[in-house]
């Protein structure tokens, strides 16, 4: 029978060689984590390309194509916002519409987590709830402003409600999806490791799960932020406060694009802001302590 | 040959420690998934308390799922075995860290779980990494740590859970060989430190006969212990003594494989 056994391990080497060895080799393979200052490329890109975007628009209307009252540029726009901005019509606008947005969101995260949670333990739940709960994500929550206007009337009832519609089925969604996205060898490790119930849950699926939990919240906001403005613009009056939504509507029974605009562009800044200063800190942070940012473009 | 030298080990045993007990018994163990063929039949097999027993086998023969059952994380379909009240550490191919948590964090988690006070914790963690020496890269998350690295972790982990029996699946199967060799040396170190009792599941001849002061031989189809070698220091630093009982045991094992062909 032909044998081909390769010699076998011995043991060698004292313990002060092996420890030096190992100390060795722990440098050479470990990464080493740098920290870097600001990134000035983080604001100058975003910077320049908004830039170019404003002067494509000028261009556009110095060519002459449409009415100045149609379409107006940059610098008419920025007259407007100003006035805006002096009368205080546009903070009390922001402040209304960022308060509720806020509000909203925040009750939403505080009734979706623990259905979420529920729902991505409970078989018999998620099978009966789950595809009514997508159906509810995939429905524009616009759906629900008739009825809760003549549920509630004009009051922020039926605001809150519309954004309830929209944010509470998305973060369910996305914890769930986070949830089945674990590892089962995450579940198997709590198991050797003792974990009971509720320890497996507080210790390891929410963690693990966070990421998508996290996606799950911002696209949360999303939908908040998108159902607060269609429920703005279709109900006005009332006891509704003036938000951004109702100055866009106002905009437009005045006809002054000067005012529709400035509201789009106020909204769209408010958008950006909260993704930069809530989000993408936190998801970044998130997803660099777990190693998944290597390679990205982010 | 020198196969089934239960005598020879038992007496070795006794030479050991007169007063040690069984830490494990596997009396007709049999398993089977649903109706397919049993996966390990008739098993018997008797681990000593402080012993450190390699289980060799060709790959699907059925040792993760012995593993899994002596672990408990699997039930016997047939027979009875005897393990330790309150379970077994475990150890993965894969070093299972959370890498949400530093090194620390993750063998602290095991405390944590044990039901360890905070301020023991930490101390008993930073303890546990200096064994496997890696006092240095405690705050690290795993992501940032070398293969050999994390596997050093989750041995630290797995000796924070401080339970007698340690159960090792291919741990360092996925590791290159020098680091593989740093491993051997380490995991020996720590065993003789800390007494456990260790059963060692590996397909690797040589990496048995390194480390296990027995060797079982698991047959493929159904998972059978077949054949058993006593190893001795002298098998460990010897050439020739080492090579010799390789070679036996390889041969013994291709003889089990090609039944199969």
């Amino acid at each position: 029978m032909p044998e081909t056994v390769t010699s076998p391990m011995l043991k060698s080497g004292t313990e002060e060689e092996m420890r030096s060895l190992e100390a060795g080799l722990d440098s050479l393979q470990s990464a080493s984590s740098e920290r870097r200052g600001i990134d000035w490329s983080r604001v100058l890109l975003p910077l320049a390309a908004f830039v170019v975007v404003l002067l494509a628009w000028q261009f556009y209307v110095s060519l002459g194509l449409r009415r100045r009252d149609l379409v107006p540029g940059p610098l008419d726009v920025l007259g407007s916002l100003g006035s805006l901005w002096s009368e205080g019509t546009a903070q009390e606008a922001v402040w209304t519409s960022l308060q509720r947005g806020i509000m909203g969101f925040a009750i939403s995260i505080v009734v979706a987590t623990p259905i979420g949670l529920l729902l991505s333990q409970v078989r018999l739940l998620r099978r009966a709830f789950g595809p009514l709960i997508s159906g509810l994500q995939v429905l524009p929550s616009v759906a629900w402003v008739p009825a809760a206007i003549i549920w509630f009337g004009l009051t922020d009832a039926t605001v809150y409600f519309v954004m309830f519609m929209g944010a509470i089925p998305s973060i369910i969604n996305g914890l769930i999806a986070g949830v089945d996205q674990i590892p089962p060898q995450y579940r198997r490790v709590g198991q050797i490791l003792g974990a009971s119930r509720w320890e497996m849950a507080a210790h390891v699926v929410l963690p693990a799960a966070l990421p998508g939990y996290v996606g799950g919240l911002k696209q949360g906001w999303a939908f908040s932020w998108r159902s607060l403005m269609a429920a703005e613009i279709i109900a006005m009056g009332g006891s509704l406060g003036f938000g951004l939504g109702s100055l866009l509507e106002q905009g437009r029974q005045l006809s002054d694009m000067g005012i529709v605009m400035s509201a789009i562009l106020i909204i769209l800044f408010v958008g950006i802001l909260v993704e930069l200063v809530v989000f993408a800190p936190v998801e970044k942070r998130l997803l660099r302590g777990r190693g998944l940012l290597a390679g990205s473009t982010r | 040959m020198t196969e089934l030298l239960t005598a020879e080990t038992e007496s070795r045993g006794g030479a050991d420690g007169a007063s040690r007990a069984p830490a494990v018994v596997l009396e007709n163990l049999g398993k089977r998934f649903g109706d397919g063929a049993p996966v390990l039949e008739d098993i018997n097999a008797t681990v000593q308390q402080g012993e450190f027993v390699a289980l060799l086998g060709a790959s699907g023969c059925g040792k993760s799922t012995l593993l899994n059952i002596i672990s408990g994380l699997d039930v016997p379909s047939t027979g009875a075995l005897e393990v330790p009240a309150d379970g077994a550490a475990f150890m993965f191919q894969d070093s299972s860290l959370f890498p949400w948590l530093s090194a620390r964090g993750n063998v602290e988690m095991a405390l944590k779980l044990r039901g360890v006070g905070k301020a023991e914790r930490r101390v008993r963690a930073a303890e546990l990494l200096d064994l496997v020496n890696l006092g240095h890269s405690m705050d690290k998350r795993p992501h940032e740590l070398s293969g050999g690295m994390r596997q050093r972790v989750a041995l630290a982990r797995s000796l924070a859970q401080d339970r007698p029996l340690l159960l090792m699946d291919e741990p360092f199967a996925a590791l290159d060989a020098i680091t593989r060799d740093l491993l051997h040396n380490e995991l020996e170190r720590v065993w003789r430190e800390t007494g456990r009792t260790i059963i060692f599941v590996t397909h690797n001849v040589r990496e048995a006969v390194r480390l296990g002061q027995r060797v079982l031989l698991l047959s493929s189809r159904p998972g059978r212990v077949v054949a058993e070698w006593a190893v001795s220091d002298e098998h460990r630093t010897d050439p020739g003594a080492a090579g010799a009982l390789t070679s036996d045991i390889t041969a013994r094992l291709r003889q089990e494989i090609r039944k199969h062909a």
